[in-house]
């Protein structure tokens, strides 16, 4: 069947078309070329409509051990929020964590189709991978997480070569199923094992006497060897920690020029100045940025109201655990591999801290130049849940609205920034690149992100409706696989996502010393620890779709 | 059924039964017939090696094909104003086939063991916990104390495989590792270190537990207490222990929920996790809840991401509603609030659904013997035995897959339920 969608605007970047006025044709599941002879089976008036392809969203905490701890433990938050079955729909419910059917209905009505889950630890990517199957319509992936378990550190003692340690990176890239590598906190969880409450760039885990600068590096000249095309993804040192964004400034100069992605900035940008001691950092950050053109980043902007933050980063949660709303929360040491914390939290608009971190996050945004090396994210849920998304795009391109909402914050907090001075506003295609180009470019995905002849037919079409909200809330149409899913804000069809991911090569020998390495020391073998092929396709409707690889070789 | 009657040896078989998961078992099969041939236990041969009988659907006693049981079942669920989806000893897939009857059919799901897990579930969702998992445990503990349970009875290879391995990651001496008992004395001798050194014992009836780790807690955040004496144990031995806590680099407090018989147990262990916590402020300590056999673990963790809640949760108002009182199944059993039972048991033919007046359909393991015929019954394979499977373990974090090791021709509880779904 061919269809097509007649006389809309295109904003496909990659293809340097801002709001060009074309014809889209789709068939099986794909864009194709107008066909010779001008016959359709179906056509759709988009004429006036706004086209993007399916937005993508780089960084969110959709799957895995610590978001089925945050639901389980949420109960009072999801009773505000429950989703009654239809006959299409499953029932679910949740804001801040909410359940896996639930979270790909939302993702879908709000025009995304494809989000990434970037903290999944490699014992529990099977479960990471179960709860991303059991999440409808959008396409999804992970990002491995290295860096504080054991194996590497030792390699890392051991001062193993770099190809040993791109052996062992490409091997738990294939075996965890992931599409890229994360580092949280690097060596921070694994010095909590060992009583250490902080570990700054070139402070040595105390048993392996290896620093987070050190690690970083190994990591990210790994991955840019192997060809994975997602730079190495950070969750840096010291979040959350007033001044910390020296750290952050030492961590873009300690990476050498190699590619690095930088997630959750707004978290990492904190300066000590003022009488609250806690300032912001992100005009230096932002500048930083812009000169390194080898870094990119996502923002983590936090919005006001009840949410829960769930990270890999137990060293750190285990500090801001005095601050959990409601006051409950987990830390959990896993399996010499990583760990986890779990904290909610309120956002309070009439919090100094809290306001600031609004503004750091917004100032961040409008700051850094280059729309296709940053990226539109609140870590859901940690600093807002992602059905905010279209509010956050309201804020980037409506400055009076933004300014408004900035004058009901904490007045000292109001004082304290320069927002209501920056005079940016994002464009409908500054949006496109970030949440579509640039995402789908820095992923690592060859056919999504772009409206070019061969792509997946991930589509969303909107009505240019000058609340912006509006129109990010609730599409005219979502093409997902070329199936229209989503009519008029509502979904019309329940269909299920690839997963995508990479598979660099590795030499077999790297499995002599991981499978000693098991046998010794773990409470699972190496063999049960691999997630087959199988286990992704699952009862049918899963699928794997690997992503070519960059031309890698040794730096 | 497989006429081949060659035998075959299975390595790294993970076994579903008991909540530790240890997935280095040894099996041989010949035909239907299972036998673990290394690393075996007391739970696991049992849970391996019971034999088929049964391989025909029932209703009412007598043999019917597939189809009309389905057809049946879908029958009584359609018809059905609050059906209860019970027992839930099942594997992924089985969860999550149950989750979406149960979501179809507006019927509350609860497992067998809520009751234990529960005092655990509780405790994450009033106040949270610090807890830790078995590999962990296996490379760091020092010192491991045992509250209120014996723990080797339901999980015989707990010590082998986790306190007395060859060597530590981290150089420590494996002999170092020092066991205490808190409230129940063990059973055998798996406590014991391979040199022979015993664990001490502080013993205590378990209806003192709640006191016993209220003094404790306040003796280790320092404060002075009273009493010389609590629960029988003295107060100088107590506060003996409270120093080891305080002392110990990475202290470990374990703790079965099946064995926390007192009353109210989630507030004891509450307190016990309130302690771990403070005690994280100067050195490390955790919490290792053991439990989540037959699949505990995995159902709660299915019906956590795919409901938002764990057991105890009813679709009745078309959504799901989380009460962990209210939809205790056995409440709702005994209240005469449910119209339809159906048991998922399909780890253990001990696991019958209980006594009820309720027509009550069974998905069970083959070998399965009721004192009231069920209104039907489906024998299904044992994931793990009769097809591939997943399960977690008890510390949540690790899931293994589970091997298909015959060809016994017995459905799956995923592949009952999936059909029992097409036919409502």
């Amino acid at each position: 069947m061919l269809t097509k969608l007649t006389g809309g605007r295109i904003f496909d970047p990659e293809h340097g078309q801002n709001d060009v006025v074309r014809d889209i044709y789709i068939r099986d599941g794909r864009i194709v070329d107008a066909p010779a002879d001008g016959k359709v089976d179906e056509e759709i008036d988009v004429r006036g409509k706004v086209v993007m392809s399916g937005a993508i969203d780089m960084h969110t905490h959709i799957g895995g051990g610590k978001v089925n701890i945050a639901r389980t433990m949420l109960p009072e938050d999801h009773a505000e929020s429950l989703v009654e079955r239809t006959e299409l729909m499953r029932s679910g419910c949740g804001h801040a964590a909410p359940s896996t059917l639930t979270t790909g209905y939302r993702y879908a009505e709000m025009g995304y189709t494809a989000g990434f889950e970037p903290a999944v630890m490699p014992v529990n990517a099977r479960q990471a991978h179960m709860e991303m199957h059991d999440t409808p319509i959008i396409d999804k992936g992970g990002y491995a997480m290295l860096g504080s378990d054991d194996f590497l550190l030792r390699m890392m003692a051991a001062n193993e070569d770099q190809e040993a340690i791109n052996n062992y990176v490409a091997w738990t890239l294939t075996h965890s199923q992931a599409i890229g590598l994360k580092v949280v906190n690097p060596g921070g969880i694994n010095a909590f094992k060992f009583n250490q409450r902080k570990l700054d760039l070139d402070e040595n885990n105390s048993f392996y006497n290896v620093s987070p600068r050190e690690i970083l590096q190994r990591l990210s000249r790994a991955v840019t060897e192997l060809g994975v095309p997602h730079p190495l993804h950070v969750h840096g040192c010291n979040l959350g920690v007033p001044g910390n964004k020296d750290t952050t400034l030492d961590t873009i100069q300690g990476i050498e020029g190699l590619p690095m992605h930088l997630t959750h900035i707004q978290f990492h940008s904190y300066g000590t100045e003022g009488d609250f001691k806690f300032s912001s950092g992100a005009a230096e950050i932002a500048e930083s940025i812009n000169r390194n053109k080898n870094i990119t980043v996502d923002v983590g902007q936090i919005l006001f109201g009840q949410t829960v933050t769930a990270s890999g980063d137990n060293m750190r949660q285990f500090d801001g655990s005095k601050h959990a709303h409601p006051n409950k929360w987990v830390c959990m040491d896993i399996e010499c591999d990583g760990g986890c914390g779990v904290v909610p939290f309120k956002y309070k608009d009439q919090s100094f801290v809290n306001a600031l971190q609004w503004m750091i996050g917004l100032e961040t945004f409008l700051m850094v130049d280059d729309p296709w090396r940053i990226f539109l994210t609140t870590d859901h849920p940690n600093g807002a849940p992602f059905t905010s998304y279209p509010h956050l795009i309201k804020l980037l391109m409506d400055k009076s609205f933004r300014n408004d909402m900035l004058s009901t914050l904490h007045p000292e907090a109001q004082n304290a920034t320069h927002l209501a001075s920056l005079d940016r506003e994002y464009s409908l295609y500054d949006i496109a690149i970030m949440t579509r180009a640039g995402a789908a470019k820095l992923v690592g995905l060859a056919d999504r992100g772009h409206l070019g002849v061969g792509a997946a037919a991930d589509i969303t079409v909107y009505t240019d409706h000058a609340d912006r909200e509006k129109m990010f809330t609730s599409p005219d149409y979502v093409f997902k696989d070329g199936n229209i899913v989503v009519k008029n804000g509502e979904l019309v069809k329940v269909t299920w996502g690839t997963t995508h991911v990479v598979k660099p090569e590795y030499d077999k020998g790297i499995e002599k010393p991981l499978k000693e390495y098991f046998d010794k020391y773990h409470t699972m073998t190496m063999g049960n620890f691999k997630i087959s092929d199988d286990e992704i396709v699952d009862d049918g409707r899963g699928s794997l779709t690997v992503q070519p690889l960059k031309k890698g070789g040794k730096l | 059924m497989t006429d081949n009657t060659e035998a075959h040896i299975f390595e790294d078989v993970v076994s579903p039964f008991c909540g530790i998961a240890s997935d280095d078992l040894v099996i041989e099969v010949k035909g239907n017939t299972v036998t673990v041939k290394e690393n075996g236990d007391a739970v696991t041969k049992p849970g391996f090696e019971t034999p088929i009988t049964d391989l025909s659907p029932r209703i009412k006693g007598q043999d019917v094909s597939f189809e009309q049981a389905i057809n049946h079942i879908a029958s009584l669920l359609k018809s059905s104003k609050q059906p209860l989806i019970g027992g839930m000893a099942t594997d992924l897939n089985g969860a999550r086939a149950a989750m979406a009857v149960a979501d179809a059919t507006r019927a509350t799901v609860d497992s067998f063991y809520s009751d234990n897990a529960f005092k655990n579930i509780l405790v994450l969702q009033d106040t949270g916990y610090m807890t830790t998992t078995l590999t962990e445990v296996r490379n760091r503990v020092d010192l491991l104390i045992v509250v209120g349970s014996d723990i080797e009875k339901g999980f015989p290879r707990f010590y082998e495989r986790m306190i007395w391995p060859q060597e530590s990651m981290f150089g420590q001496d494996i002999e170092s590792r020092e066991v205490i008992y808190l409230g129940k004395t063990p059973s055998g001798d798996a406590s014991t270190s391979p040199s022979g050194k015993k664990a001490s014992v502080l013993p205590c009836d378990t209806d003192d537990l709640p006191e016993v780790i209220s003094v404790l807690r306040a003796l280790v955040k320092g404060k002075s207490v009273q009493a010389e004496t609590v629960g029988g144990i003295a107060v100088s031995e107590l506060s003996k222990l409270a120093e080891k806590i305080n002392a110990a680099k990475y202290s470990v407090l374990t703790w079965s929920g099946s064995e926390m018989s007192m009353e109210h147990a989630e507030a004891s262990i509450q307190n016990l996790c309130e302690m771990i916590k403070e005690v994280n402020e100067t050195t490390r300590c955790n919490g290792l809840m053991l439990g989540g056999k037959d699949g505990d673990t995995t159902v709660n963790a299915v019906s956590s991401w795919q409901a938002g809640y764990p057991m105890r949760t009813s679709f009745s108002r078309n959504m799901p509603d989380y009460d962990p009182y209210m939809n205790r199944g056995q409440r709702m059993l005994d209240e005469g609030e449910v119209d339809c039972l159906v048991w998922i048991s399909s780890f253990n033919t001990q696991l019958t659904p209980p006594k009820t007046e309720t027509p009550t359909v069974v998905l069970g393991r083959s070998g399965m013997t009721f004192e009231q015929e069920p209104e039907v019954f489906i024998p299904v394979g044992v994931p793990g035995i009769d097809h591939v499977g997943r399960t977690f373990r008890c510390d949540s974090s690790v899931s293994l897959p589970l091997k298909k090791l015959r060809d016994s021709g017995l459905p799956s509880t995923y592949d009952v339920l999936t059909a029992v779904e097409k036919a409502l």
